[in-house]
């Protein structure tokens, strides 16, 4: 903080940025205390989109709750579905067929791609440059024509079901699948010259918002935020579930902190998921995509299960607690968001504005997924 | 002083091989679909609204369980059934789907006992009021049929 910023006899005053503010992407305010230019207090009000998710888990069966998994963080909806699934087969104790696991995972690898690129052309665009928003949509476009094609929608995924797939894949995914590999792979080096090594870019990004380890770990930052200031904590290496042990891959993490940090870490995400793509494809076995044994009605033994998965954004983590009824006692809902957005108060202060708002950026925040 | 230079130099390459790479991109064939002039086809999974399956003769497939209506999510699906005099089976008088809370999960197409229920490719959906999106899917499956 700038010393006379911290004169409390310096006259400060209240910016609201939000409800509506372009760079919020979504309905979030943020309460700014400004000294001049510089930011003396940032305080993000949530809530303005709570559409009480976990309470509506209560209200329903398992299966019914399953829509509204892929309305939270609507840009990684399948890691959701992913998670959700995996908490209630984990409960019900249901064990679901390897090719399904197989393409739940190159599904949801898809999805954090198409959510990286969709992330990049935004923020790229918050910090004033059109023209790569444009490219990153066509890249993007490739992949949910691909996920059209198997799931029938192009957001809001609902494609998984307890104990595999609502259906099989059809005979064209595997080449779709690997042209968009090739595609990315061309396409990744175009992304680097236009976007990573411009100067103006770097200038904004380079050492702007630093975000510690240690702050990360007291607000319980995950995903890239974490990757980017040194913490190398990834959910499908550190509580491995599906068929992530099985596939070779690196988790990209960097020191610095700064803003070009989580943005270099999702782009070296996109590589790693392209190999975990290209991987699960030559392993992927033939056979069924749904478990043959599972109940109509779910009903799990009573007890209290967790379960999480590594979204685009960081840790998603699902708590049941089930009463042995076909309804869960509780279902909590453990979003990255909500705690990659907790640190921006402390990590705004004394930060420019314009550099605040490219720090917000950065984190990749998704606001249906903070209120839920 | 030559790292300034440097860095200067440096920056002025960076802008450069930016712009050159919008300029291939300009004289690249066009990627977008001109819609409305030209339609997307959509694919054969795509999940518009639900609709009646007609069986050969053109008739419904539905038995008027009622499996569709109890599982949704949402309660967007109405429908009635009675028996006819002398027939063994129930037949199907009404079935309203609410469209506006529909989350086209797919939940009804799976539970359906008969497959009576399929995706529509209906995309194109607009309209000025609710109610635009209310569809009596008994009426739509007659006028398939005509
Ligand atoms: S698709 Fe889902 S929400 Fe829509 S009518 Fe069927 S069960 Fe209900
Ligand atoms: S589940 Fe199928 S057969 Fe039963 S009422 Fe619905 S559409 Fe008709």
């Amino acid at each position: 903080m700038s010393e006379w910023a911290a004169d409390p006899s310096y006259e400060t005053f209240v910016l609201n940025m939000g409800p509506q503010h372009p760079a919020t992407h979504g309905a979030l305010r943020v309460k700014l205390r400004m000294d001049g230019e510089y930011i003396v207090e940032a305080e993000p009000v949530l809530g303005y989109i709570h559409r009480m998710h976990e309470k509506m888990g209560e209200n329903r069966t398992y299966l019914q709750f399953m829509p509204n998994t892929g309305r939270l963080d609507y840009l990684s909806a399948l890691s959701y579905n992913h998670g959700y699934v995996s908490a209630v087969e984990r409960a019900a104790g249901i064990t679901v067929p390897e090719r399904a696991e197989y393409l739940r995972v190159i599904t949801v690898e898809l999805n954090r791609i198409s959510s990286h690129l969709l992330w990049v052309g935004a923020f790229v665009l918050d910090l004033g440059g059109f023209t790569p928003l444009l490219y990153a949509m066509d890249d993007r476009e490739q992949i949910l024509d691909l996920l059209e094609r198997v799931t029938g929608s192009r957001l809001t995924y609902c494609y998984f079901r307890f104990g595999g797939l609502y259906n099989d894949v059809d005979d064209d995914f595997e080449a779709g699948a690997r042209a968009i590999v090739k595609r990315m792979r061309d396409k990744l080096p175009m992304y680097h010259n236009l976007i990573s090594k411009n100067i103006i870019l770097r200038q904004r990004l380079e050492g702007v918002g630093p975000i510690t380890g240690e702050m990360c770990r007291k607000y319980g930052a995950t995903g890239p935020v974490a990757r980017g200031s040194g913490i190398p904590y990834d959910v499908r290496r550190h509580e491995p579930y599906s068929v992530y042990p099985e596939l070779d891959f690196d988790i990209p993490v960097y020191e610095q902190g700064d803003s070009m940090a989580r943005y270099l870490v999702r782009m070296d995400e996109i590589e790693q998921s392209l190999r975990i793509i290209e991987q699960g494809l030559d392993k992927m076995p033939d056979g069924p995509v749904m478990a043959e044994k599972v109940p109509k009605i779910i009903k799990p033994p009573k007890g209290d299960y967790y379960f999480a998965v590594e979204a685009a954004r960081g840790s998603f983590g699902v708590r049941l607690v089930s009463d042995g009824t076909n309804t869960p006692y509780r279902l909590k809902l453990r979003s990255p968001c909500f705690s990659n957005v907790s640190l921006f108060g402390e990590a705004a202060r004394g930060m420019l504005l314009a550099d605040a708002v490219a720090m917000f950026g950065s984190l990749d925040l998704v606001i249906p997924d903070i209120d839920r | 002083m030559s790292g300034y230079f440097k860095e200067i130099f440096d920056g002025g390459k960076s802008l450069l091989v930016g712009l050159g790479i919008t300029f291939k991109q300009m004289i690249q064939p066009v990627v977008t679909e001109r819609y409305p002039r030209t339609a997307p086809k959509m694919p054969p999974r795509y999940r518009g609204h639900i609709d009646l399956v007609r069986d050969e003769e053109g008739n419904n497939k539905c038995i008027a369980c009622g499996m569709c209506q109890r599982n949704c999510p949402t309660g967007c699906i109405t429908i009635k059934g009675e028996k006819p005099e002398g027939a063994k089976k129930k037949v199907l008088t009404f079935y309203r789907l609410d469209f506006t809370t529909c989350s086209l999960c797919g939940i009804c197409v799976e539970s359906c006992p008969t497959d009576a229920l399929e995706f529509s490719k209906e995309y194109n959906l607009a309209g000025y009021s609710a109610g635009d999106f209310v569809f009596d899917l008994l009426k739509r499956c007659e006028e398939r049929r005509r």
